[in-house]
């Protein structure tokens, strides 16, 4: 699953064994709770007006059973005193050890329903595809994981981001 | 809000009203709340600095968060955002004007749904593309 770009100076494989092996495999899912203090601390953060992310009568007028969630928000994951927040799931970084540094290279998003305030969500993800090249800030693997998010075992919404190590 | 826009009066080519906002670092600690991302070098200029950065970095998602704003408020109330994505390809940093644009590059139905396919962009007041991306809306028929 390695592709090696055109121009690119790779001379070892920067996919570990260990790496090969996660490929295709879900992590143990995690569960996000959406609830309406996300939601419109989310949408002042992002600086929306409309109040259908603030004001449940104005939600509800517009034919929704309680607070629509703004694009890319997804509530918050369940963590516990001894979890780093945010470190369930695929890993971001320390996948092949030589590599310390990570860099974000894009999110999207696919929505398949509306989620609300109340829905709590199950994430299982996934890394789907590594690549690797040299660019300027030395050799770099390009990791791409899915996540899908489930409400009652049905997908609701699939995110699929670009990670760098390098 | 903004009036109902309808899919019938879309044309390919056309361009989204630009979304002007000035990321402060209050919105940056606010959003670093809301998704619970607590890296410092949105809000800490010290760790910034020993990342070899001048200032503090607006996240990524909040740009992404701020492309999905933008196609929200041209869709609302009755349409809404099918899919969207962007790539970071440059920092940057609170305190200046960012602007949201689109321009539409197709539209055709899935089944009664019309749907929108655009391209978008989060850019620098001097127009430069940090953060390209497309999406996928859905507008409601006039029918």
């Amino acid at each position: 699953m390695v592709e090696h770009d055109a121009g690119g100076l790779v001379t070892a494989s920067l996919v570990t064994a260990e790496m090969e092996q996660l490929l295709g495999r879900d992590y143990p899912p995690v569960t996000y709770d959406v609830e309406r203090s996300g939601i419109r601390l989310w949408a002042r953060a992002v600086g929306y007006t409309d109040p259908v992310y603030y004001d449940l009568s104005c939600a509800r007028e517009r034919g929704h059973h309680d607070l629509p969630a703004p694009p890319g928000f997804l509530g918050h994951e369940r963590y516990g005193a001894d979890q780093e927040i945010g470190s369930q799931g695929p890993p971001i970084r320390g996948l092949n050890p030589r590599l310390t540094r990570s860099l974000n290279g894009g999110t999207e998003y696919e929505y398949h329903d509306t989620v609300h305030a109340g829905d709590v969500l199950v994430a299982t993800g996934r890394f789907t595809n590594y690549r690797q090249r040299e660019g300027s800030i030395g050799p770099m693997l390009i990791i791409r994981r899915e996540v899908v998010f489930r409400r009652d075992g049905v997908p609701v919404v699939v995110m699929r981001a670009t990670v760098i190590n390098h | 809000m903004t009036t109902q826009r309808y899919f019938e009066d879309i044309a390919v080519g056309a361009e989204l009203p630009p979304l002007r906002d000035v990321l402060t670092p209050r919105r940056l600690v606010m959003f670093a709340g809301a998704a619970l991302d607590f890296y410092e070098i949105h809000y800490d200029r010290d760790v910034a600095r020993a990342h070899g950065h001048d200032t503090l970095l607006v996240h990524g998602a909040l740009k992404n968060a701020l492309l999905g704003r933008f196609l929200d408020e041209w869709t609302a109330p009755g349409g809404g955002v099918v899919s969207y994505g962007c790539s970071y390809r440059g920092t940057d940093r609170p305190g200046t004007e960012l602007i949201c644009r689109g321009t539409v590059t197709a539209t055709h139905h899935d089944g009664d749904r019309g749907l929108i396919e655009l391209d978008i962009r989060v850019e620098r007041a001097d127009g430069t593309v940090t953060t390209p991306g497309n999406a996928v809306v859905t507008l409601p028929s006039r029918g």
